[in-house]
């Protein structure tokens, strides 16, 4: 038992601590990627090549000033970034880095917890991280922030539903919840190969959920002013960021896990494989930010409800029937 | 006809249809940059090249002696627009006049550069030093000893 404990805690300090520093650095890959698309450099001036920048920016953050605006609803604006980050960072547990390996003689697995709803504990609880931008925006006493936050949650609720679409096509292909089995059900085919319109289904709403350019409906710069996060300083501010990028992370993780194969790979299986995929998908969140200006809200709304639910639930029929045919 | 490339007219941007290459093409084109040469410069390290006739700090030139130049006439004094120089000239009988005290005010400074034209002994010129940054006041009114070496004042990133 107490050896059981040891290995937990210590599996846990250091998995969070990998993933919040991925989280940490996929900030600098931020800045650092869209500077070189706009033919910038980025930044470079603390340590090399800007490598301590987001340790500069956290400490930045715990020295500015909190402030909290006269007509805010005070408990709810304090609780709104903890909910966001707390959320954010719970997701972390079911992140499934690599498979079992043996160190010293003790089994060791390689993720925090293997649920059998995993991926339905995944969509749960992102969707209750979303509550802590629409609490923030409501609470701050701010038009802006109250439009970013409703807007916000309008765009939860549309993608979310075509997301758990893309992702009910990967579990029928898989036959399980669990995020462990998903990825040992890839291990000759990559379910990319499998579901490719699940995956770009997947993609595209991922990125409605993340709230990232061309999605970015609750804290459009131009229109609103930052949108939810408009009267939020110091520290807030930063749970905010850091909750947004921890999502890009679990969002990559899922990616990864969904449709790519996890830590499966050529030559080795291992982590190296689960880390190098999730750059890419990061890469790839940054790199699309940088392409594609924001969409009309309506536009957005009329994406979501009018082309990607059909195509999502086609996506599902046709999977049942290719499943049915080939018996599968 | 030639007004027809770059006019769009608003019937022009109704939706194609056209929705898939466009991103990809937008995607390969932002690639592409990621890919290709920064055109900033990483400034203080680096810095561009500027004219040859580029109007910055102001240097007193010396002789071969390594005495000024500068004769003490006040002609740029008398010619410079915003009153930015002040001289108190210094003569003994039968020697070479001197200034005693050359000060220009380099926040009054208007960079004209009509101080170089009207000097009769070419004694003064205007460098290529563009970027001096101080924390006050008076380490703009720069005296004869920071006049002869505006090159020290170049600003290095610290």
């Amino acid at each position: 038992m107490l050896e059981f404990m040891t290995i937990l805690i210590i599996k846990t300090l250091v998995a969070f601590t990998v993933s919040l520093l991925i989280v940490a650095y996929s900030t600098w890959i931020e800045r650092k990627v869209l500077g070189h698309v706009q033919l910038r450099h980025g930044p470079r001036r603390v340590g090399f090549h800007g490598l301590l920048q987001p340790i500069a920016d956290g400490i930045k953050g715990f020295f500015k000033e909190e402030l909290i605006p006269d007509n805010a609803d005070k408990p709810l604006f304090l609780l709104a970034p903890i909910i966001s980050i707390g959320a954010a960072v719970t997701l972390i547990v079911i992140v499934p880095f690599g498979d079992k390996i043996t160190i010293m003689g003790h089994e060791i697995t390689l993720y925090l917890t293997d649920l059998d709803v995993g991926i339905l504990f995944v969509l749960g609880i992102s969707t209750i991280g979303s509550y802590g931008g629409i609490l923030g925006g409501w609470s701050s006493g701010n038009k802006y922030g109250v439009i970013g936050g409703l807007r916000g949650s309008a765009q939860m609720i549309s993608y979310e539903l075509s997301l758990a679409l893309a992702v009910i096509a990967v579990v029928m292909v898989s036959g399980s919840l669990s995020l462990i089995d998903i990825v040992n059900s890839q291990t000759g085919l990559w379910n990319i190969v499998k579901q490719p319109f699940a995956f770009v289904l997947f993609i595209i709403c991922g990125l409605a959920e993340l709230n990232r350019t061309p999605f970015d409906m609750p804290e459009a710069e131009a229109e609103l002013a930052c949108g939810f996060n408009v009267e939020y300083s110091s520290m807030k501010f930063a749970l905010f960021f850091m909750a947004e990028y921890c999502h890009m992370f679990v969002f990559a993780a899922l990616v990864t896990t969904l449709f790519l194969g996890g830590w499966h790979g050529p030559f080795i299986d291992g982590p190296h494989w689960f880390f190098l995929k999730c750059f890419v998908i990061i890469f790839f969140c940054v790199w699309e930010r940088s392409t594609f200006p924001r969409l009309r809200y309506d536009q957005v709304m009329s994406f979501g409800w009018k082309i990607l639910l059909p195509f999502g639930l086609l996506n599902i029929l046709l999977t049942g029937l290719w499943m049915l045919i080939f018996n599968m | 006809m030639a007004d027809k490339d770059y006019i769009l007219n608003i019937s022009d941007r109704r939706p194609t249809g056209k929705y898939i290459t466009p991103i990809l093409k937008g995607l390969g084109y932002t690639l592409k940059n990621f890919f290709s040469k920064p055109i900033t410069i990483k400034y203080p390290t680096e810095r561009r090249e500027v004219s040859d006739r580029w109007r910055g700090l102001h240097r007193l030139k010396v002789d071969d002696r390594g005495a000024l130049k500068c004769v003490a006439c006040g002609l740029c004094a008398k010619i410079c627009p915003p009153k930015a120089i002040t001289i108190v000239p210094y003569e003994e009988a039968g020697e070479t006049r001197y200034p005693k005290e050359f000060v220009i005010d380099e926040l009054r400074c208007i960079f004209c550069g009509f101080c170089q034209e009207a000097c009769p002994k070419d004694a003064i010129e205007l460098t290529k030093v563009y970027d001096f940054v101080d924390y006050k006041r008076e380490d703009f009114i720069f005296d004869i000893e920071k006049l002869k070496t505006p090159e020290k004042y170049i600003f290095n990133g610290k």
